[in-house]
């Protein structure tokens, strides 16, 4: 899967962070989410979703690999 | 207490039931709107707040952990209810929980309440009231302050407080132990804990405590007439503006001294509303969640046991007594910015819309069980923080605070009982935060 953040509306709430803290980390300048990685592995896959979902902005966005 | 409903034969028509929130028009600013809310624009019958049958928020509460139960009949009878306003003002009310989020995500309301009506009697925010105080402004406003405070409550930051936060609650447990039972834990435990984490983060004089516990009080109890409350206010901010003063003469590494040397173009009157807002924000909360929290646990001990069990659902513990309990309990508001449709209801510019986030935690259409406290429940999209850009600042802070003082609490004092009945508990029914006024308690020695 991969994931990726829209910055510019991000206003670090830390939803992320708190549940994929493998995944998303928050910027020491502006508090604004940092991507750990772009593609996390299966296991991560639900602390991700999750990320995803309770993030107050939707500012995150996962998208599953195509079929190879 | 509620005046006349539509007939029966005239129901309010739904253009769109699976968008909540349909534009009327394009909105002034797509980039903050949430995608909820980019449903297609509508032209089926609008009506006007004026065919509307009027309500005014229900507050009793027939439970003491429960919202008004009005509040979930008016969820039930249908999404938007208009409101009567103590000012003699009309606006609305949302209970449903995903209209209450897509609300909160969507730029065409505003979080700017200067003029906005209360749904409970409040003397006005007035705009001397305002800099810094970022929960009524709007981007690029509200933008530039966020992004410089988050650095101070970013999640890694506040778990790493854990250490500390751990001291201040293993200290204030082993003073109630050396005192013996019974004991009032809201001045020895559940106020003192947040109110000394913030002080220390903020760089305030912990020995202030009680002058700005009791200004904090005033201005957030529902009794107090408008000219204490006003009082109260003024009190706050003469004291904001010293300190940060004080700051600029002596800066420390605490967050006001660091704001007040740092790379920024804040004026004083900024740090001052800052202060006072985190200030207060940042023990006043915690404080009545962690004390409601507390007996809620007492008096469950079916979840106390689990709690107590199973120490790493600690976390999802306390999301459940946010979710369940919701201690903002008259809000959130916003005002629109201009006119919008919310399920058929035209929203005017200038309105006032109450956003009852107790009501949208407790709603069967999103939460499974919504009225069982079940400590084990997943994570949930609870709103007990809000929702969209001004989702709280310090609600990492929160946690950390809430998962120890509840966990050295529970740890250290052997049959944690009540020293009253549960009815006698004196209930926050009467302030804009809602907890309870005292928390008399027994233990084992």
């Amino acid at each position: 899967m991969r994931v990726t953040a829209d910055r510019d509306r991000c206003l670090g709430a830390g939803q992320c962070v708190l549940h994929a803290p493998d995944v998303f980390d928050q910027s020491d300048e502006d508090g604004t989410v940092v991507l750990l990685t772009g593609t996390p592995s299966e296991a991560q896959g639900e602390s991700v979703r999750t990320a995803v979902r309770m993030c107050p902005n939707a500012v995150l966005t996962l998208t599953d690999d195509p079929p190879s | 207490m509620r005046a006349s409903r539509p007939p029966a034969s005239a129901p309010i028509p739904d253009p769109a039931p699976s968008d909540p929130v349909t534009r009327e028009g394009p909105a002034s600013d797509p980039a903050v709107s949430d995608a909820a809310a980019s449903g297609p624009a509508t032209t089926t019958a609008v009506l006007d707040g004026e065919d509307a049958a009027v309500t005014i928020l229900p507050t009793r509460r027939d439970h003491p952990f429960d919202p008004p139960s009005e509040l979930g009949l008016l969820r039930d009878e249908g999404p938007v209810t208009r409101l009567a306003f103590p000012d003699g003002a009309r606006g609305w009310l949302l209970t449903r929980h995903e209209d209450v989020r897509a609300v909160l995500a969507d730029g065409r309301f505003s979080a700017d309440r200067i003029g906005a009506s209360s749904p409970v009697r409040r003397p006005e925010f007035r705009a001397e009231d305002r800099p810094g105080v970022l929960v009524t402004m709007d981007p690029p406003e509200h933008t530039r302050l966020r992004r410089m405070l988050t650095p101070y409550f970013t999640t890694r930051r506040m778990q790493a407080l854990a250490p500390r936060v751990e001291r201040i609650a293993t200290a204030h447990l082993d003073a109630l132990r050396a005192s013996g039972p019974p004991a009032d834990l809201v001045p020895t435990y559940t106020l003192p804990i947040p109110s000394l984490v913030i002080c220390e983060l903020l760089g305030v004089p912990y020995a202030d405590r009680a002058r700005f516990h009791a200004w904090a009080a005033a201005a957030l109890s529902l009794t107090t007439s408008d000219d204490e409350v006003r009082a109260a206010r003024d009190a706050l901010t003469t004291y904001m503006r010293e300190l940060v003063a004080a700051k600029r003469r002596e800066p420390d590494d605490a967050l006001l001294g660091a704001l007040v040397t740092g790379d920024n173009d804040l004026t004083d009157a900024e740090l001052c509303g800052i202060g006072r807002l985190l200030l207060v924000a940042g023990h006043e909360t915690t404080a009545n969640q962690l004390a409601l929290g507390a007996l809620t646990l007492i008096t469950r001990p079916d979840q106390l046991a689990v709690f107590r069990e199973r120490r790493d659902a600690a976390d999802r513990a306390v999301e459940e007594l946010l979710r369940y309990l919701t201690i903002i309990q008259f809000g959130t508001t916003r005002v629109a910015r201009e006119d919008v449709v919310l399920h058929g209801r035209r929203v005017r510019r200038g309105e006032t819309v109450v956003l009852s986030l107790p009501a949208a935690n407790r709603d069967p259409g999103h939460f499974d069980r919504p009225d069982e406290l079940d400590v084990t429940r997943p994570p949930s999209q609870h709103v007990a923080f809000g929702h969209g850009i001004h989702q709280c600042l310090g609600q990492q802070l929160a946690r950390v605070e809430m998962r120890i003082a509840l966990t050295v609490l529970f740890d250290g004092l052997r049959e944690l009982s009540l020293a009253v009945p549960a009815d006698r508990i004196p209930m926050r029914h009467d302030m804009a935060i809602y907890g309870v006024h005292r928390l008399p308690v027994s233990w084992k020695e």
